[in-house]
């Protein structure tokens, strides 16, 4: 089993086809995983795992829910 | 000299007045003065007594980017308190162009005297038969002003659900693509307008004065340095152009905040099939348009118009507050009856946030199932009708409620809550909760610090910082709406060195008034007491400022959180 993986807005374009089940290494950062997807880095400012605000060293395991957004707002 | 127009609509009187005691005011900061100083706090907003109240902000007119939103301001039927709604369109930019600040509506006919229509020349007001129009709804209404009036008219009108006074009731302003789907929407202006027998105003257009700043040169150099700092913010210059207001449907439901089921729970789980993302590939299918301005001079562009499945122009203006509403609210999936939805109130002139909050309520009851959209679009169309049962959606929320024996209001002082649960997003809850306004997302939009990371970093599940967030932005917001910007400027400022220095470089050069950033936190600062004033003596006290009571008890999955502040806590946000 892997992590549940979503990516939005303008990053929908670097999400892989097995973004439901996308394995993960023991150890794997955000950072690591943006990085493995081809994302600028910079380009990622919104991260959520299993729905709480992260940041790019937050450490990722098997089962989680990751939400991956570039600068978004609205109202 | 800007004049502030006094209109009787019962004695069809008027006065072009200097603005004598309301001088260095504009857009909210003059109506909710006007209304404290004239209107008594006590009176019932459909009576003789209460006003409307009209008015471009400081920069109403100019060419500074984003400037020209304008104010509706009253009694506001829904609440009983002061109310400022805001809306795009056409009016505030035209208005200073007839050398008008603000156009006050008084005192009302008998109650079956006949709608008029009023046209206003920059010298003269006159009151013309509308009977050809009263009784339509909003589209073929402005289409039979425009074929009146020709290619230039800029209108601000009632539908159904204003001219039957209802609660929810909007007032719906000409677009720059000649539509009346700009709404000052909160809190039922659209009534105070219908009460007073006034179906539209038009602003004739065959007068446009030059307008100019004073400080010529400042200005110019000013406005270059404000674009600038709108297209280097990447919301304002990517987020929201690219997906709308609606960008915020996914952000909102990953961090666990999107109210689904009328309030139950934070997530939604057909979030993607109501996301902008879904939105902005529909509209590109169909061949509609994924931007464009609400205003002339919208430099951020965040609107849209949005097709139907034959590619035929459904509705514009569709935001992330609608698709929620209907979407995650009130659990229906299809975009199509949603967007359908948002059109219906466009032509009734209905909110769309307390119509979707009064679907919701209605589906509670037992009224309508769950997530049926069909149902719920009949249920719209009879608002303006004598059918009882559009008579009690299109009051509201509350009204709902007591019709249909529901306990679970999400409101605050009688206006629904907006797409945010104050339980997982705190700053945006004691907004909720202290804003004279009733239960409103914009008076203070703490959801920028709470989940955006915009303006720094505040958790919204705790109660630390969320107080001071509040007031800051409220306090912002009040100026921000003063000057006439849209709101979403705050995005590049609040990340942004010299943007509220740039915004008062703004205010100074065009009007050619003194006008330093703390006159500008001022001016946000003191229409917020004017409106807190108001209310006080409305009969409104700190007792007002909690949310409801299930929230209290009840834990919002998937954080379970509670809503934990009591009123004492956030007075602090208030001015
Ligand atoms: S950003 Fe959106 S709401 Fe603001 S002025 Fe432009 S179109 Fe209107």
């Amino acid at each position: 089993m892997g992590i549940e993986l979503k990516c939005f807005a303008t990053l929908a374009r670097f999400m892989p086809e097995n973004h439901e089940d996308y394995p993960v290494e023991p150890g794997e950062t955000i950072r690591s995983l943006v990085q493995r997807l081809g994302m600028p880095l910079d380009d990622v400012t919104l991260m959520f795992v299993n729905s709480v605000r992260s940041d790019l060293d937050t450490e990722i395991s098997d089962g989680d829910r990751v939400g991956l957004f570039p600068p978004v707002g609205g109202g | 000299m800007p004049r502030i127009l006094r209109i009787n609509c019962r004695t069809k009187e008027y006065a072009f007045e200097e603005v004598g005691p309301y001088v260095n005011l504009g857009g909210r900061a003059l109506t909710s003065r006007i209304i404290n100083k004239e209107v008594p706090a006590n009176c019932h907003p459909l009576s003789a007594e209460n006003k409307l109240v009209i008015a471009t902000g400081l920069l109403g007119g100019s060419t500074a980017a984003n400037s020209g939103r304008v104010s509706v301001g009253t009694k506001s039927p829904l609440t009983g308190g002061i109310k400022e709604s805001n809306s795009g369109g056409l009016f505030a930019h035209k208005m200073p162009k007839m050398d008008l600040l603000a156009i006050v509506l008084e005192d009302k006919p008998a109650q079956e005297a006949p709608f008029s229509t009023l046209f206003i020349t920059d010298e003269k007001v006159e009151f013309r038969n509308a009977d050809d129009i009263v009784g339509m709804d909003n589209y073929p209404a402005h289409d039979k002003l425009l074929a009146e009036y020709g290619d230039k008219l800029v209108a601000a009108m009632i539908g159904p659900a204003g001219e039957t006074l209802r609660k929810t009731a909007t007032i719906q302003f000409t677009d720059p693509y000649k539509r009346p789907a700009r709404s000052a929407g909160r809190g039922g202006t659209g009534a105070v307008l219908g009460s007073k027998k006034i179906k539209a105003i038009v602003l004739d257009p065959a007068v446009n004065n030059k307008v100019a700043a004073v400080e010529a040169d400042t200005f110019k150099a000013a406005r270059t340095t404000w674009v600038n700092i709108l297209k280097e913010h990447p919301v304002t210059s990517q987020g929201l152009p690219g997906f709308g207001t609606a960008v915020l449907v996914n952000v909102i439901n990953e961090a666990g905040a999107l109210p689904t089921k009328n309030f139950r729970y934070g997530q939604c789980d057909h979030a993607a099939d109501i996301s902008g993302e879904k939105m902005a590939e529909t509209i590109e299918a169909r061949k509609g348009k994924t931007t464009e301005g609400c205003h002339v001079g919208c430099v951020i562009q965040c609107s849209q118009q949005y097709n139907d499945k034959n590619g035929d122009y459904l509705t514009s203006g569709f935001e992330y507050e609608t698709i929620w509403a209907f979407g995650a609210n009130a659990m229906i999936k299809d975009l199509d009856d949603i967007a359908t939805m948002d059109r219906i109130c466009d032509d009734k002139g209905m909110d769309t946030i307390e119509i979707g909050n009064t679907v919701a309520v209605a589906m509670d009851g037992g009224i309508i199932p769950w997530g049926d959209g069909k149902a719920a679009i009949e249920l719209l169309k009879k608002v303006g009708t004598d059918d009882p049962m559009g008579m009690i959606i299109g009051n509201g929320v509350v009204a709902a409620g007591d019709a249909f024996g529901v306990d679970r209001l999400p409101v605050v002082k009688s206006q629904s809550m907006p797409a945010y649960d104050p339980r997982a997003v705190k700053g945006v809850g004691v907004t909720y909760a202290t804003t004279a306004m009733g239960a409103d997302h914009t008076a203070g939009y703490g959801v920028t610090a709470n989940v955006l990371g915009v303006g720094g970093t505040v958790d919204g599940h705790k109660k630390e910082g969320n107080v001071e967030l509040s007031k800051n932005l409220q306090v912002a917001t009040a100026a921000i709406d003063s000057m006439g910007f849209c709101l979403f400027v705050a995005f590049a400022v609040l990340d942004s060195e010299n943007g509220v220095q740039t915004m008062a470089d703004l205010v100074q050069s065009y009007t050619g008034n003194a006008f330093s950033v703390d006159d500008l936190v001022a001016l946000g600062a003191n229409a917020m007491k004017d409106e807190q004033d108001f209310n006080e003596r409305a009969g409104f006290s700190k007792v007002d400022d909690r949310l409801p009571r299930f929230m209290e008890i009840e834990p919002l999955p998937p954080h379970d959180v509670t809503w934990d502040f009591d009123e004492n806590e956030v007075q602090g946000a208030k001015a």
